[in-house]
């Protein structure tokens, strides 16, 4: 009996018109794909993306150079000078991230005790050189203050789980 | 001997011990935070709380003598309940800082909230906040973060001797702070960052810079004075942040004075990186100096040296020299020919049989004399550590037995009670004479003791009372053998002041046959029979001294010799190579390399092995150990490291008439005494708000 269903599949070509079918269906289904970069697609507020130095509202820098992410760091991608500043606070005078040399993991995140150092949403920061990639402190505070709206509200989403 | 059980071990201690130190030898660990073992015990902190069989509340056991038959528990349920409950009491008003605080990472409150708090607070009220204190410009002070351990009050009192700290006010209004607002005077300050447990008390320094996790820690010994402390220089890339002591029981216990601490910021300003050679100024004058590389600096001595005779050339070694290097220049001036060798630039002629030149009993046998004579010495700001010793022995008489202390000089503070007994060489030939009140004194006493300083011996008559101190020495039986009832004794102590000097001393680094010493060579240059100097970091000596002669100034520091050098080579500072350094007491004790030298500066004796490779007359060392080998062989003692014995004794000094001349110290200026203290803007800083603030309450 084997023999003659295997024969009826074959001739009547069944498994060729259930393959067209299915193509057939999602035909008709609304369309998975993206147009990007004109469309994206949605984020985690955990989602670990470019690096960013985030100030105070008064416009103080949040950093105080504790140095605990870059002791923290497992591929020693930050460097941290620190001096005291002229009204005697303790600040960093270099905050350098090699981005060539990040793995992603957002320890340093986890370590900050002044959620200064974040891993922000953007992820779209390709460069042509290898050097754009070096970040220092002034990028990283720019970087901050271009995405502070949804780095707070990623923030402020992520806080209940923390 | 009082014999007790601690967590089920029986041990037993000698009478007086605490119970806190019976638990430490047994291995057992008790957190603590007032008691220090070199300090009083005030039992404040309550953190060392245990429990004690029969007892119905914890005891402390930092104040509690172990008696017989205790029975104590320190790893039971009321010991872990009392630490959860001192530790939230400690808590309450100190600060969550720790990210911004300088002792984050090696803070003793941090580690043992750690290991024995609470893992949240319940505390809801305000914090205290206190105001800030001026410490002066080496103790950053941060009040707030304070636990009231007193461990710097008791520290200012008893080791520094400088009561100038205290605790007004009660409970929570107590604050630590100097009574009115000012510096803190003392030479040791910087010891109570170590001991401060929190971060109330840090570095200002070294403040915000650096994290105890990123340094590189290399052990190390001290060159700004001739104790020879144990130091550990911390750096970080290749540059040094901080220097810490080490622990040595028989030199420095774990304290450091404030020149070895803070001068290292020295080492970072006015350095010698690349070799210069100085132009030939227009119409036979000197020109400038101007940057040159190795073979062209070697080339333009090489040529200099072209003819002259042996006897034209001289060296003279400094202060901060190592024996390494010393043995690298001694060897390169017998090969040209040379005997005019020296190692004292500060003129005080010592030589001969060991015994004559060391700190014969030790620094820790400082503990052991009754009677302690100190000729032309400011022990406080010759050697800090010395004093700090005298100062223990003078302080611990109830269990030491008395002390007499004489002095002959300027009339300082000395932190201890001290006999003055005249201020020039005659009250010396007194107490030789048996005319003067100390005299007595000395003859009663079992060990006495002669502390000889450079302010004596750096006088055109430094021979003459170098032999009348050891005739005093002999006379009052300062220096005798073992017998059978008791041990040797060697009373007789030079105290140094140039961490190079006995080193040079040992090596030979001295006239040879026929030679001149420092003060012939002097003559030689400025009626031009020498011709051609070589400085090894000798930066004590007026330029005028050096006449027309032509001036080699191999050192690290742009100071007086370099100012003054016709070829400058770059050498390596006390912490950019391995060196053997010998201190007071001739205890030979080994640096390691911690940075890299900067630029094209070199370690000593290299440049010396490669410019004797340019001249033709090979030094038959390549490295290290070899070197060290030449240095054996020249003296056993540098075969033996970290040993002080008495050197040998024998006739030293020559009989002369002593000048009326009063002793001075040989250091007017404690802060200041070399090219590193010298370039370093930390003691700079002291110089202006310490001793001139000093200097204006006079």
């Amino acid at each position: 009996m084997a023999f003659i269903d295997r024969a009826a599949r074959s001739l009547f070509l069944t498994e060729l018109l259930s393959g067209m079918g299915l193509t057939l269906k999602y035909l008709f289904r609304p369309k998975v794909t993206l147009n990007y970069p004109y469309e994206k697609g949605p984020l985690s507020p955990r989602f670990r993306g470019e690096h960013a130095l985030r100030r105070y509202p008064n416009g103080e820098e949040r950093c105080i150079a504790c140095k605990l992410c870059e002791a923290i760091c497992p591929a020693q991608a930050i460097t941290i000078e620190a001096e005291p500043r002229e009204d005697g606070s303790r600040r960093t005078t270099r905050y350098d991230i090699d981005m060539t040399k990040c793995i992603y993991c957002g320890l340093c995140q986890e370590a900050c005790p002044v959620d200064a150092i974040v891993e922000g949403p953007n992820f779209e920061y390709a460069t042509e050189t290898r050097e754009e990639l070096f970040y220092n402190k002034d990028k990283l505070l720019e970087n901050g203050d271009r995405w502070e709206a949804q780095i707070a509200a990623n923030i402020a989403a992520d806080a209940p789980y923390r | 001997m009082p014999k007790l059980t601690i967590d089920g071990m029986d041990i037993e201690v000698e009478p007086g011990t605490s119970v806190l130190q019976a638990a430490e030898r047994l291995g057992i660990e008790i957190p603590r935070f007032c008691y220090h073992d070199r300090l009083s015990v005030p039992a404040n902190c309550r953190m060392c709380l245990v429990e004690m069989e029969r007892s119905p509340k914890p005891v402390a056991s930092c104040a509690l003598q172990a008696q017989d038959g205790m029975v104590i528990h320190t790893d039971s349920e009321m010991t872990h309940a009392a630490r959860k409950g001192v530790m939230e009491f400690l808590l309450i008003n100190h600060p969550l800082d720790c990210p911004i605080c300088d002792q984050g990472g090696e803070c003793d409150l941090q580690d043992q909230a750690m290991a024995y708090g609470f893992d949240r607070s319940r505390y809801l009220e305000n914090k205290r906040a206190v105001k800030e204190k001026n410490f002066g410009p080496l103790i950053k002070t941060f009040m707030t973060r304070c636990i009231h351990c007193t461990r710097c009050v008791r520290f200012a009192d008893e080791i520094a001797g400088v009561p100038e700290l205290g605790a007004p006010g009660r409970s929570e209004h107590m604050e630590i702070g100097t009574y009115v607002e000012q510096a803190i005077t003392s030479e040791l300050s910087g010891n109570m960052i170590d001991i401060c447990p929190v971060g109330a008390l840090t570095s200002k320094p070294y403040s915000f810079v650096a994290r105890p996790w990123e340094l590189r820690k290399t052990d190390s010994i001290d060159v700004m004075d001739a104790v020879g402390c144990n130091i550990r220089v911390d750096a970080r890339g290749g540059e040094v942040m901080r220097v810490l002591p080490r622990l040595h029981e028989d030199v420095n216990e774990e304290w450091v004075s404030d020149k070895t601490r803070f001068a290292f910021d020295g080492l970072r300003k006015r350095r010698l990186d690349r070799p210069y050679v100085r132009e030939a100024g227009t119409d036979g004058g000197r020109g400038r100096l101007h940057e040159a590389s190795w073979p062209e600096a070697f080339a333009a001595i090489a040529q200099r040296l072209e003819g002259v005779a042996g006897n034209e050339i001289a060296a003279i070694a400094g202060d901060l020299a190592d024996v390494e290097a010393m043995t690298a220049l001694k060897d390169l001036m017998t090969s040209l020919g040379s005997a005019n060798l020296d190692c004292r630039q500060d003129g005080a002629l010592l030589a001969g049989p060991r015994g004559g030149y060391l700190f014969n009993s030790g620094i820790a046998g400082i503990e052991q004399a009754d009677a302690i004579l100190i000729v032309g010495a400011n022990p406080r700001w010759e050697a800090s550590l010395v004093n700090a010793r005298i100062r223990k022995r003078w302080l611990n008489q109830a269990y030491y037995g008395p002390v007499k202390i004489g002095r002959i000089g300027d009339a300082a503070d000395l932190t201890y009670r001290v006999d003055h007994l005249g201020s020039d060489p005659a009250a010396l030939q007194a107490v030789l004479d048996g005319s003067s009140p100390f005299s007595q004194v000395l003859r009663d006493a079992k060990q006495p003791m002669i502390i000889l300083g450079m302010g004596a011996l750096a006088r055109p008559d430094g021979t003459a009372i170098l032999d009348c101190a050891r005739r005093v020495a002999e006379a009052y039986g300062m220096v005798r053998d073992a017998t059978e009832d008791e041990p040797a004794w060697n009373g007789f102590n030079v105290l140094h002041t140039a961490a190079a000097r006995v080193g040079g001393l040992d090596i030979g680094f001295l006239p040879g046959e026929g030679g001149r010493d420092i003060r012939d060579i002097l003559i030689g240059t400025r009626g031009g029979e020498i011709k051609v100097v070589w400085l090894l970091g000798a930066d004590e000596i007026a330029a005028a001294h050096f006449g027309d002669a032509f001036v080699i100034y191999q050192g690290h520091h742009g100071d007086a010799g370099a100012h003054r050098a016709d070829v400058i080579l770059p050498g390596a500072a006390y912490t950019e190579k391995a060196a053997t350094y010998v201190n007071t007491e001739g205890r030979v004790q080994r640096a390691r390399m911690a940075v890299f030298p900067p630029g094209d500066a070199r370690e000593d004796w290299k440049i010396l092995r490669a410019f004797s490779e340019v001249i033709g007359k090979r030094l038959p060392y390549d490295s290290l150990a070899a070197v060290r080998s030449r240095m054996a062989e020249i003296n056993p003692v540098f075969a033996r490291e970290d040993i002080q014995e008495a050197g040998a004794w024998g006739v030293f000094g020559s009989e002369g008439a002593l000048d009326a001349v009063p002793f001075a110290s040989s250091i007017d200026n404690f802060y200041q005494t070399d090219p590193i203290s010298r370039a370093s803007d930390t003691m700079a800083q002291c110089v202006a708000e310490i001793l001139d603030q000093a200097q204006a309450a006079e």
